[in-house]
């Protein structure tokens, strides 16, 4: 999805940065957000929470609405306006800063303003690995787990950056799965304007996840955890669902170093 | 049907991976050099077409400018009254689909065969082609033999041979009876004056070997500037459409018949077709006349593979469908401006395509066009985004709505008729709301002290 943006200088470790919540963690996942501030915060990053923040934008950006959208970017842009690094736990809002609200401000005025919170923003694990420059993950997590490829980390250095964090972490084994890099069918309004068709790619990508016999389906974007999820509890499956940062922060904790 | 639809689109997007990646190492690279030539083509398409025009005319090349769909169709009816032909064999096109051509020749009493085996088998059941390349991807095997039994080419026999060898002998005849022969064009070479055809069939030269005149249908979009550059196309277009390294047959035709040669139309009409592809040009998704028809992003497309290509409900299905059907439709935009909405926006389309088009970004384009111009139809389904809106710009109302939203937790809350809550709700669970939570646990971590 992303373009590749020129990034401003890349920051050190122990740096102060901007963590933006999401609002899905805002109001549904809370101990992923909370995951993330730790995990962060353990890397020796000072991090800050802008309380006036609500929403990216995508919701209304992707159903077209983009004046509605540009209302909320506007507003998003204010809040997180410095020079500090802005950090998602989400691959899809990351999208949508670096790349979806440039695009929707294209022929505004402010789209200088745009572009430079979209030089400034990370999805967590491609700041982790990429910025941070962290390669191996310390402590246990003794778990086989399935990780879900969000679409909207496409072309963004999400999936290696995770992959090779959990891939590292003792215990820790990854399940392969059929079709990995498939649309799980969330797709924000989507899923509720083609809600058959996003349902029948929600039980593609459950069935292959499911035939691996993981413990937990894993995936840097609780939008698409928050549909399969709600699937996998509707059908009355058992397969629990972490953020990434609930792996690495449990992860940490399981080793006695959080 | 969505069965053998899913299992052929998946199959042709594997093969298509394993082409690329046995033969180069950065496979991205070609794509990107291709999309750019197309790009540089279409920004100097008024230099190009005059440029082709005059090669074609060299070279004895009849050539025609089709403002539209209707005049396209009249020009090739035209041709072929003056040259007294009453009987056409065509090749695949999919411009031919777009301007319906063969229902307004048989109106005008000339008979026009399909020679693609797929197309024939959509001609004779009366049907569409629902694929780009594959224009029976909805049709099993057990079909086709039904249609050639109806039309009283043998008994029952759902042998790939069998069907295969009887559409050869009822082709053959054809080709022979036939005055003149249509073809599309997949490239169109600006410098030489040339058409590109490919085909694993043999059909498109078939249609040449005794016929009298050849017309070649194209939209004016698939030019490329040098002979050259078909080196590069000739190596992205089957390995993105059906995984092939190249396709079986390919022609290139650069004139009628020579003085000296034995065989081939003594005249060659080239009709460039406009059909609103100038206004495209002139919009902001002008990157989807870039498009080489090779149906990757068709195959690869989840959604696709769950609607198949009549859900689109134009010549064209899947990702490029849902942006160039609207496009395509000019002053009728309102009645396709819901099909860009038919897509998670996954991007799997934007990662095969083998001239780097945008798409995703053109849906979304579309979607708001959709919005400003024909709110109703591209809206249908869509949960509306004001309140939503007023609420994420306003901190102390985004507050209190994660606050409100507890009420969801109240039993039987998920069945509150609310549209977008019951489309969500009857395939999904929604999980406990949470609203303010993560907000309250930095709140006290601030108050105590580390």
């Amino acid at each position: 999805m992303m373009n590749p943006i020129p990034r401003k200088d890349q920051p050190t470790r122990k740096q102060k940065l901007l963590f933006m919540a999401t609002c899905i963690c805002d109001a549904f996942f809370d101990d992923a957000a909370r995951a993330a501030v730790e995990v962060l915060e353990y890397l020796g990053c000072e991090v800050v929470f802008p309380k006036g923040q609500t929403c990216c934008g995508q919701p209304a950006f992707n159903a077209g609405d983009w004046k509605a959208s540009r209302q909320v970017v506007r507003h998003t842009l204010e809040v997180f306006k410095g020079m500090e690094p802005v950090v998602a736990p989400s691959g899809s809002c990351t999208a949508m800063l670096v790349h979806g609200a440039p695009l929707e401000f294209e022929e505004e005025e402010d789209l200088s303003k745009a572009l430079d919170l979209a030089s400034r923003s990370w999805e967590l694990a491609d700041f982790i690995v990429n910025t941070l420059g962290v390669v191996r993950w310390e402590g246990r997590f003794p778990h086989k787990i399935a990780f879900h490829r969000s679409c909207h980390s496409r072309g963004s250095g999400t999936v290696e950056a995770a992959l090779r964090l959990l891939s590292s972490i003792d215990g820790l084994e990854l399940a392969e799965f059929g079709e990995e890099n498939q649309c799980c069918g969330f797709g924000g309004t989507f899923s509720v304007s083609f809600p058959n068709i996003s349902a029948a790619m929600g039980n593609l990508k459950i069935d292959h996840v499911t035939a691996a016999r993981p413990q937990f389906l894993v995936s840097a974007d609780m939008g698409c955890l928050l549909h399969l999820g709600g699937m996998i509890d509707k059908a009355g499956k058992q397969l629990p669902r972490l953020h990434l940062a609930q792996v690495l922060r449990d992860s940490l904790k399981n080793g006695g170093l959080l | 049907m969505q069965s053998s639809v899913f299992k052929m689109a998946t199959s042709l997007a594997e093969k298509r991976v394993s082409a690329f990646q046995r033969d180069y190492t950065d496979p991205d690279r070609l794509r990107r050099l291709a999309g750019q030539i197309k790009q540089h083509t279409l920004e100097h398409l008024d230099h190009y077409l005059e440029l082709v025009e005059k090669q074609f005319r060299k070279k004895g090349v009849k050539v025609h400018f089709a403002s539209t769909g209707d005049r396209c169709n009249q020009i090739v009816l035209d041709i072929l009254q003056q040259n007294d032909c009453r009987k056409i064999v065509k090749s695949k096109s999919m411009l031919s689909e777009e301007t319906e051509l063969n229902s307004f020749l048989s109106q005008h009493g000339v008979e026009s065969v399909e020679t693609d085996l797929g197309e024939l088998i959509v001609q004779l059941d009366n049907d569409h082609p629902s694929h780009i390349i594959a224009p029976i991807i909805h049709k099993s095997r057990r079909e086709m033999a039904q249609c050639f039994e109806r039309e009283g080419l043998g008994d029952y026999n759902d042998e790939p041979e069998v069907i295969t060898r009887r559409a050869r002998d009822y082709l053959r005849k054809q080709y022979m009876e036939a005055d003149a022969g249509l073809t599309g064009a997949n490239f169109v070479v600006a410098e030489s004056g040339r058409i590109s055809l490919v085909t694993n069939e043999g059909n498109a030269r078939f249609c040449l070997a005794a016929t009298r005149v050849h017309i070649v249908i194209v939209g004016i979009e698939k030019i490329l500037p040098r002979d050259r550059d078909l080196a590069l196309f000739h190596n992205i277009i089957a390995r993105s459409g059906t995984g092939q390294r190249l396709t079986v047959y390919n022609q290139f035709i650069g004139g009628p018949k020579a003085n000296g040669q034995p065989h081939g139309p003594q005249e060659m009409h080239v009709v460039l077709v406009d059909n609103r592809r100038t206004e495209v040009l002139a919009s902001n998704c002008r990157e989807i006349l870039r498009c080489i028809r090779c149906g990757a992003c068709q195959n690869i497309c989840p959604v696709y593979r769950q609607a198949s290509g009549f859900a689109y409900r134009g010549t064209y299905g899947g990702p490029v469908g849902s942006v160039l059907s609207p496009l395509l439709a000019g002053e009728n935009f309102g009645e396709k401006a819901d099909l860009p909405k038919a897509s998670s926006l996954c991007g799997a389309c934007r990662e095969v395509c083998p001239v780097d088009i945008p798409i995703p970004d053109l849906l979304l384009r579309l979607r708001d066009k959709g919005k400003r111009e024909a709110p109703k139809k591209s809206g249908a389904g869509t949960p509306p985004m004001g309140i939503w809106a007023t609420m994420a710009s306003h901190p102390a109302t985004w507050n209190a709505a994660l606050r409100l939203g507890y009420a969801l937790n109240i039993p039987h809350a998920q069945a509150f008729p609310i549209p977008a809550l019951q489309a969500w709700c009857n395939v999904r669970k929604l999980p406990p709301w949470r609203g303010g939570k993560f907000r309250q646990w930095m709140d006290d971590r601030k108050d105590s002290p580390k």
